[in-house]
């Protein structure tokens, strides 16, 4: 029997729940760096743990019988392949998290009636892009656009975005961004979810009845909080340099770099502060996003210059070969190595021989990677017929061997990598962070004067490195 | 490694084909002749084609094939279409649109995420500029036209009106979300929102009860239920008199109809008549007017009506007549250079002719073909019948044509 288990926001509580019940885990806890916890009491059972997000896919396919997420992912899958074999399972009662429908109060629309008629287009951002396409349909949204983000929806309204529909937990508060919610697309919580061919055909009962949900009082279901929507705001954007900067690992070496160069940015430090950090130079705003956000974003013009890495440029430039963003300076910092990753124990030592497997020890290539159209080309141009994509979200290392056959993943030293029993088959490429921006807006006779002062500070300093 | 295809798509294999090419070429024949022209729209359009006019359900739009295309970062989705009279609307806006008459028609194929088939093919006409109800009308009697030439019958033509349905529902109480909810699920074929009417007035009640388990085949039946309406009547009176127009039209054409407020199906875009064709239980067809979709995706109010015929379904019922085709099979009986160019210019004369001639590429059964012609490098053909075993030397194309020609 094979169970999954989240990472993250959900972790404490399911490790308690699994204690409770008399599991005996060893190795699932907030410190474990590895990935295969074990039960002391059903030493058959094998457990890995995954992002949450990835956990309803790993289920759905059947490389897992069973698997506890957030009731958002499975949602989420579900209400674009209602046919498939995911099936939901129990109510864990923890974890709760709603996921609202976000504007700005200066949007002046203060009910999900008044969105047609607010805006021309509405531009919607989501982690969860099918919840979104959902929405826009049973709304009878006349126009939208669905721009998918890994995170950050909070800081998109109004300039970047019209709604953004977003997990509570995740924003640390609507008022700080002037948010209010229009409606609630669902509460989530804990939920166990089983394949539906391993309902079939195994027991599973004798890890569900270690599985024993506390009779809990339910929590009363949260009122919206009353809309107070602002007076109507138009801040006039015309001219104004918009940037963004990456939060996570790139944080601190955007920042180091951008100090040396002379920027002075009040609130973009070591740690997250503030998605909105102000700038000591006239003319530019600022909002701190995620670095694989970046090159949509730049496309659809909702920022004129962003530092993200070149992995994620090429990314989506391999998706939208005619997209407008560009690369302007490489910034000599982040750099990683692109790599094809497989399992020590794959007699494999080039691509080539991977692609020999097939059909004799491997019925096909389950390719796993948060570069998804890298991943897809390199597939391709390598002719690893028949292959499969399997989108992830971090922490792709510990898919392999069971679950995928080859990696394409980003490494410093490849320390990770060798921890983890796997070796490198092949190098794609190189990145490092770089600067980019929109041809189309580049070009913005407003614009040009700035945009061109600070692409010249940054290249100066890149140079001095 | 043997590839299927894909998941709830189908091939066409030889002897569909032919049933395809019948269907099409008799719809294509009929249309040309009532002065409809022939357009072709793209596999492709924007997703908010669809949305924007708001006449799509959800449920429908839930079942598209969306994706982003390769230049779509802008988050906006196309869609294979998923339907055929929305496209031609864009079509005739973005090409036609100048307050004349347009009669257009198509065959395309559609697309939607089903169980089984998802890729259909349909046969669509539209008549747009005009209300009249002859228009209607025109369109029913050339959907009939094309199922008789197909030899398919008997035909049950069932009627019923948009505009009637939602005074019926509006009757109900509900309020304006509830009203297009229950109109969705009757184009869907679920009639359960129409449920108890409840109403004070026992006159109105009887009257939409009739309206609701009666099914009429004549106008005299819109005529008792226009009596019985009483009070009511000003809220059903600009339907039902259209709907008594088209009914009367339909029965002096001999054309026989049931009228079945319930059979509505289809799409929320139309506003008036709407019919379905049935051949037993099976629904070949089905259209109807559709007066505001013009102006829903950007245009004058223009009005119009439509129809579409199932090639899918079409193709299971309809029969083939076994034509006597003459085939002729030309082999060779050397390999020299020669004797194979003898061999396609005695075959080209032969299908100049009108015949079937096929060259032997060493493959077929010889007994598929009413004749065998056997090309020598030198010496006579010998032309052999098949169906006697008569045996002829000949000297040239023109005689073999002729003991062919006899059997005719």
């Amino acid at each position: 029997m094979k169970l999954a288990l989240p990472k993250g926001r959900l972790l404490s509580d399911t490790a308690a729940l699994l204690e409770m019940g008399g599991l005996g885990l060893d190795g699932y806890d907030e410190r474990s760096r590895y990935y295969r916890p074990k039960s002391a009491t059903l030493p058959d059972l094998f457990l890995k743990v995954f992002q949450e997000r990835d956990i309803p896919i790993q289920v759905a396919i059947g490389n897992y019988d069973l698997g506890i997420c957030g009731l958002d992912w499975v949602e989420e899958l579900l209400v674009k392949y209602p046919s498939g074999d995911l099936v939901k399972m129990k109510d864990l009662e923890y974890g709760r998290s709603n996921i609202s429908v976000v504007a700005s109060r200066y949007a002046g629309v203060s009910s999900v009636e008044e969105i047609n008629d607010g805006f021309d287009k509405v531009r919607i951002v989501s982690e969860y892009q099918n919840l979104a396409e959902s929405f826009a349909l049973r709304q009878r949204l006349r126009r939208f656009s669905i721009l998918p983000i890994w995170g950050a929806g909070e800081v998109f309204p109004p300039e970047s975005a019209d709604l953004a529909i977003v997990a509570e937990t995740s924003v640390s508060s609507f008022e700080d961004y002037n948010l209010v919610p229009l409606a609630r697309v669902l509460t989530s919580k804990a939920f166990l979810i089983a394949n539906r061919n391993s309902l079939a055909k195994a027991d599973l009962s004798e890890f569900l009845d270690y599985l024993r949900v506390p009779e809990e009082a339910t929590e009363e279901e949260q009122p919206l909080p009353a809309i107070t929507a602002g007076p109507f705001e138009t801040t006039p954007e015309g001219g104004k340099i918009r940037l963004a900067l990456p939060d996570g690992h790139q944080q601190r070496p955007t920042m180091e770099f951008l100090k040396k160069a002379g920027f002075n940015i009040c609130g973009y430090s070591e740690v997250l502060e503030t998605r909105r950090p102000t700038m000591e130079l006239a003319g530019v705003t600022v909002k701190v996003i995620r670095p694989q956000d970046m090159p949509l974003q730049v496309a659809n013009e909702n920022f004129d210059l962003a530092i993200t890495g070149k992995d994620w440029l090429k990314d989506h430039l391999y998706r939208f070969p005619s997209s407008p963003v560009k690369e302007i300076l490489e910034l000599g910092f982040g750099k990683v190595t692109i790599v094809a990753v497989v399992s020590e124990d794959l007699p494999a030592n080039d691509v080539g021989t991977l692609r020999g497997l097939v059909g004799e020890l491997l019925p096909n290539i389950r390719v796993a990677s948060e570069y998804v159209n890298i991943a897809d080309k390199y597939a391709r141009d390598n002719h690893l017929e028949r292959y499969k994509i399997i989108p992830t979200w971090g922490a792709s290392e510990a898919f392999l061997p069971e679950d995928v056959d080859l990696l394409i993943e980003n490494t410093e030293t490849g320390e990770t990598l060798s921890t983890h029993n796997l070796k490198i088959i092949d190098t794609l490429f190189e990145s490092s962070a770089c600067l980019i921006g929109n041809s189309n807006t580049l070009s913005d006779p407003l614009k040009k004067a700035s945009t061109e002062h600070i692409i010249k500070i940054m290249e100066e300093n890149a140079r001095r490195g | 490694m043997k590839v299927p295809r894909c998941k709830g798509m189908h091939d066409l294999l030889p002897e569909d084909m032919t049933k395809f090419r019948r269907i099409e070429e008799v719809f294509r024949g009929c249309c040309l002749k009532w002065g409809y022209e022939e357009v072709r729209t793209p596999t492709l359009e924007y997703l908010h084609l669809f949305t924007a006019t708001g006449t799509l359900t959800p449920g429908m739009l839930g079942r598209v094939y969306s994706f982003l295309d390769w230049d779509g970062w802008s988050g906006e989705r196309v869609v294979l279409r998923p339907e055929g009279t929305i496209p031609a609307a864009r079509l005739y806006l973005e090409n036609i649109e100048g307050g004349e008459i347009t009669k257009l028609f198509y065959v395309e194929n559609t697309f939607s995420f089903e169980e089984m088939r998802r890729e259909r093919w349909q046969c669509g006409a539209e008549l747009i500029g005009s209300s009249h109800p002859m228009a209607d009308v025109e369109l029913v009697m050339l959907a009939s036209e094309v199922l008789g030439k197909l030899g398919i019958g008997p035909l049950e033509v069932k009627l019923c009106h948009a505009g009637l349905i939602k005074a019926l529902i509006s009757e109900l109480g509900w309020g304006a979300t509830e009203q297009t909810e229950i109109f969705d699920q009757i184009l869907e074929g679920d009639i359960k929102g129409l449920g108890e009417i409840k109403t004070e007035d026992a006159d109105l009640k009887r009257a939409l009860t009739i309206l609701l388990d009666v099914t009429g085949s004549s106008p005299g039946f819109l005529e008792n239920v226009r009596s019985l309406l009483g009070k009511a009547l000003p809220r059903f009176e600009p339907s039902l008199s259209n709907l008594t127009s088209i009914a009367e039209l339909l029965s002096a054409m001999d054309c026989p109809y049931q009228i079945d407020i319930t059979s509505g199906r289809g799409f929320e875009y139309y506003t008036g008549v709407m019919f379905q064709v049935y051949v037993s239980t099976e629904r070949v067809g089905g259209g109807g007017r559709y007066d505001d979709l013009i102006p829903l995706v950007g245009g004058p109010p223009v009005s119009a009506s439509g129809f579409a015929l199932y090639v899918d379904q079409l193709m299971e019922i309809v029969k083939m007549e076994e034509r006597p085709c003459q085939r002729i099979l030309v082999q060779s009986q050397g390999s020299d250079v020669k004797g194979l160019k003898s061999c396609f210019e005695v075959a080209r004369s032969l299908r100049e002719a009108g015949y079937l001639a096929e060259l032997d590429q060493g493959q077929k059964a010889v007994g598929d073909y009413r004749w065998v012609l056997l090309v020598p490098s030198k010496d006579l053909f010998r032309l052999t019948d098949q169906t006697t075993g008569e045996i002829s030397e000949l000297t040239s194309a023109a005689e073999i044509l002729m003991i062919v020609g006899e059997t005719e």
